[in-house]
């Protein structure tokens, strides 16, 4: 059978723009990714549980609020308690490059800035498997 | 665990051999119908019954896997987030992967694993494909078929021969017009009977704000303590593990099968010549059967 | 997005045009156009100030006076927006747009888990009584009205402005407020809800008929098509969904008894001007007129006033690129030339830098200005709807009329708006246009102009390489002493009231939402006696649970 990359793409916290984690989500289900949606407003503790339960290969965060930065090291640390520190994070969403050093320094995986291209992205999280 | 049983490694084999002997204890509730009739909805509050109860409860919902893309998005679980948090709820999105019907065998492979964990209730959800009610009543031992009011889907269920295969028909959004007409259709014709002692219930519901669920549930359990007292539940697991059985025997020879194929050059031969017409497909299998060895 | 579909011959003549909305245009229009159609001055335009208001809702529209335009306000501590406020109101507004934080969009107090991060970042953080006072002291709130961008608890934060004004000793009918409290567009597109749509729409009632009854001045309703835009959806979709919205509420509160002719009139529109231009002007031109229509044939409404369609034609965020900002100065302005063009009362317009970051003084300035330009120098104000007659404008009119009715008609075989929403049909047409919109811009199908594209991309070297593409985003600055001063505010809160009173009136609250009693009064109540959001809210979370999203694929 094949292996398919599972995605859980999550919008964590109060942040209701949703249309760009939508859209990515269609854009990796076309790239033949089973991805697991999360809906609106998530706290963290149920963002592990999903993953945790769907045993999904990345958690993509879809972050427009600017707080990216305490969100995924707070996120890696309960990962790493949980026991699933073997999932790829990668964040999407309004990044300013300047982030970017300190995220992956975090242990995020991949950082895909608003504007990045669908290509680039399907690509990215791909790469996350051939290393 | 079940990522692997998904990956069809073949490390999960042989876990699920050793899983095997602990499960068999759950209870498994099957609920199929066409997309759009709530069924997500409708399992949503049954976890929250059932949990009422004191149940611990495993869900797994299958989404068609895109035919095209080979991708598919799980969204089933947007409607069962009020339980992201309950340890005693376990919910797993799986695609179908292109497997007929829309359950798979890898389903049936991960209710053993679930089971063996030691959750009371499972339930499957999948989409009625026609053929999937078969499937679904292969695995679950109660199934409920969910359809809403203005279709046609009881006259469709026996057209399919989904009749044998459900045990309580649910009409949700039962607050629409011609909920009473689908009850009626439904309860004519499950009274024509089907061949088993159970007489299949038709309930009204409305999901999301929860009428009819108490019922529902109430339902089910009257279901599986009517099977137990007449043995039923017995005689269905052991036919249940049969048919599976079946199907392990099948997938496991035709893998072998596929192995073998790839590996002769026999096989090859045929192929080309099939390719460039020398050879019609019908000789074209029936000489490579021939070749076929069984070791 | 908003781009229309241009497919090209080899030589660079345009062969076809589509626009969103899925009108195709010709190389040229006549007088042929419009006979073919049947149109006539009195049935499909009505002179400027007469029904349907085709051309304008009055007599002399921008003649007698400009445009309003609106600047949003409310950002971090009560305080600091007071001050802000007192500021605005001495630079000559006479009105005040309020924006709140995400933990209180959601009725969360400060406090909360979920808050972190949070508070007082995209607007102001309320919590209860004392922080409205603090924000809207020495504000004379019997000359000054107030838009509340408000939507999941909109009643609460009604409620607590009319607890204000009474405890600065005005009255409730002396005071104007304006909250958006259009929960169903926060389920297409702008994610800020909280309960199941039923309740959201409860709530919308129960808002109007004690608006109706008790705030003679307050406009309870600003219906956005703004965000549902935003989302995918194309302009006759926008109008389309936004009157259907519309239906489900005024529906709502007709079956408490009230007339149409009653509410009605009171109800706004926020509407947004990106795209093609000439897509804008029919679709706000059509708008006006079906508005009317709607009420005056469905709803028997008779009084003219009640007719109109008032609203906001503005923003144009979804337009604006990153790449190439200063384009974005020049699409502002053509934005705002299309809003012009169609009459509108009131607008905004995003600032340039808006894709990347929060407005600078500089860049909002130049909004302004852009909006100043036209009204008093390009000439936009000399004559009402100029564009009347044109035999393009006019037919592109009647078929956007077309189209909007065509998509209300599909909402409604569908059972109407709330069942569209609750089932996910609205979101999951809504995302897969935007899907196919982003992919027909990576593409090159569509073009913005600046954006690397395929195209632009053999041209000009690899996408990487362009500079542009490099802009990068500024955020809004969050201020860990706005959190650390709310909670401390809280808890000395907690500490100084009278916990008894707050109890006894968050179980009336409670009993008014079980049953189908107007929770309006009770939380006036619970305002005075200086019951939380959180509180307030947390009642209604448990009386009709959260909202599971449907899936949207």
């Amino acid at each position: 059978m094949e292996k398919k990359i599972r995605v859980l793409i999550a919008k964590p916290g109060l942040d209701g723009h949703d249309k760009g984690a939508k859209i990515i989500a269609l854009a990796l289900r076309d790239a033949g990714m089973e991805v697991i949606y999360s809906g609106l407003h998530q706290t963290l503790e149920q963002i592990i549980h999903t993953a945790t339960q769907e045993a999904v290969d990345i958690i993509g965060l879809s972050i427009m609020s600017g707080a990216h930065l305490p969100i995924c090291e707070k996120l890696i640390a309960m990962m790493k308690e949980a026991g699933i520190s073997d999932i790829n994070l990668v964040v999407g969403g309004v990044i300013p490059f300047q982030d970017i050093p300190g995220l992956k320094e975090m242990g995020v995986a991949a950082v895909f800035p608003g504007g990045t291209s669908f290509e680039e992205i399907v690509q990215g999280m791909k790469d996350l498997f051939t290393k | 665990m079940i990522k692997l049983i998904e990956e069809d490694d073949p490390k999960a084999f042989d876990l699920l051999k050793s899983l095997y002997s602990h499960s068999g204890k759950a209870f498994i509730i099957g609920i199929t119908g066409s997309p759009g009739v709530g069924k997500s909805t409708i399992i949503d509050k049954l976890i929250a019954e059932f949990r009422k109860s004191g149940f611990s409860v495993a869900v797994i919902a299958v989404d068609p896997t895109s035919p095209f893309s080979g991708g598919a998005i799980l969204g089933d679980r947007l409607r069962m987030q009020g339980h992201a948090t309950d340890e005693k709820v376990f919910i797993r999105s799986m695609a179908s992967r292109g497997r007929a019907g829309g359950v798979s065998r890898a389903a049936k492979d991960a209710v053993i694993v679930l089971d063996a964990m030691g959750y009371e209730i499972i339930i499957i959800e999948t989409v009625g494909a026609g053929q999937s009610e078969f499937e679904v009543s292969n695995i679950a031992h109660s199934t409920g078929i969910v359809s809403i009011p203005g279709t046609c889907d009881g006259i469709q269920a026996v057209k399919a021969g989904i009749l044998e295969t459900g045990d309580i028909f649910i009409v949700n959004k039962s607050d629409n017009d011609g909920a009473d007409v689908t009850v009626h259709q439904l309860t004519m014709i499950t009274d024509l009977g089907n061949g088993t002692k159970w007489k299949p219930k038709v309930l009204k519901t409305i999901a999301h704000d929860g009428t009819g669920m108490e019922e529902l549930v109430a339902a089910f359990l009257s279901h599986w303590k009517f099977m137990e007292t007449n043995n039923l539940l017995e005689a269905k697991k052991r036919e249940q593990e049969t048919n599976y059985f079946t199907s392990l025997l099948k997938d496991l020879t035709l893998k072998k099968l596929l192995l073998f194929m790839e590996n002769s050059l026999e096989y090859q031969e045929v192929l080309l010549k099939l390719k460039s017409h020398e050879i019609n497909p019908l000789d074209a299998a029936e000489q490579m059967v021939k070749k076929i060895n069984l070791p | 997005m908003g781009v229309a579909k241009y497919i090209k011959d080899e030589r660079g003549g345009i062969k076809e045009v589509t626009y969103q909305s899925g009108i195709k245009v010709k190389p040229s229009y006549g007088p042929q156009d419009l006979e073919d159609r049947g149109f006539t001055y009195e049935k499909d335009l009505g002179a400027p100030g007469e029904f349907p208001f085709t051309r304008s809702l009055h007599p002399q529209s921008y003649r007698s006076r400009a445009w309003t335009t609106r600047q949003y306000t409310g950002f971090g501590t009560p305080e600091e927006t007071n001050e802000r406020f007192k500021l605005m109101i001495a630079n000559g507004q006479n009105g005040l747009n309020v924006a709140f934080d995400l933990p209180t969009q959601m009725g969360y107090d400060s406090d909360h888990p979920l808050a972190e991060g949070e508070v007082g970042r995209v607007g102001m953080a309320i919590d209860s009584l004392k922080d409205f006072e603090t924000a809207f002291a020495g504000i004379p709130l019997d000359r000054i009205g107030s838009g509340l961008t408000i939507n999941a608890v909109a009643t609460i934060m009604m409620a607590m402005y009319q607890a204000t004004a009474e405890k600065f000793g005005y009255s409730k009918d002396q005071i104007s407020t304006t909250p958006q409290n259009d929960i169903l567009k926060e389920m297409i597109g702008r994610g800020a809800w909280i309960f199941p749509v039923e309740h959201g729409v409860r709530l919308v009632g129960d808002s109007i008929e004690y608006a109706v009854k008790e705030l003679p001045k307050s406009n309870p309703v600003s219906i956005c098509g703004y965000h549902i835009r935003e989302s995918g959806a194309t302009p006759a979709q926008e109008i389309a969904y936004a009157f259907e919205i519309a239906r489900a509420y005024i529906d709502n509160v007709v079956k408490r008894g009230i007339a149409p002719e009653d509410f009605v009139g009171r109800f706004s529109f926020n509407f947004n001007v990106y795209g093609n231009m000439w897509e804008q002007i029919a679709k706000f031109r059509a708008a006006r007129k079906l508005w009317a229509k709607m009420l005056k044939n469905e709803y028997g409404v008779t009084d003219k006033k009640k007719l109109f369609l008032r609203g906001l034609f503005g923003g144009g965020g979804s337009g604006l690129t990153k790449e190439q900002p200063e384009n974005n100065i020049m699409r502002g302005a053509y934005y705002a030339l299309g809003a012009a063009l169609s009459g509108a009362q009131t607008t905004a317009l995003c600032s340039f830098d808006e894709a990347y970051t929060i407005p600078t003084p500089r860049s909002a300035l130049l909004s302004l200005r852009t909006l100043e330009l036209l009204m008093d120098e390009v000439g936009l104000r000399d004559t009402v709807d100029p564009l009347a007659g044109s035999y393009f404008v006019e037919t592109l009119t009647l078929e956007m009329e077309e189209k909007i009715l065509e998509e209300m008609k599909e909402v409604e075989k569908l059972g109407g708006m709330v069942n569209c929403i609750s089932s996910g049909l609205i979101q999951r047409k809504v995302s897969r246009q935007a899907y196919e919109f982003e992919k027909g811009l990576q593409s090159g199908e569509y073009k913005k102009v600046g954006m690397s594209s395929p195209e632009t991309d053999k041209i000009s070297g690899n996408a990487a390489n362009n500079e542009s593409s490099k802009t990068n985003v500024e955020l809004h600055e969050y201020n860990e002493e706005w959190a650390r001063k709310s909670k401390a505010n809280l808890k000395e809160l907690r500490a100084t009231r009278d916990t008894k009173e707050v109890e006894q009136n968050l179980a009336a609250l409670e009993k008014a939402a079980k049953t189908s009693d107007n929770v309006m009064p009770h939380l006036v109540k619970c305002c005075h006696a200086y019951a939380t959001v959180g509180e307030m809210a947390g009642v209604f979370r448990k009386t009709f649970g959260e909202w599971n999203e449907p899936d949207f694929y």
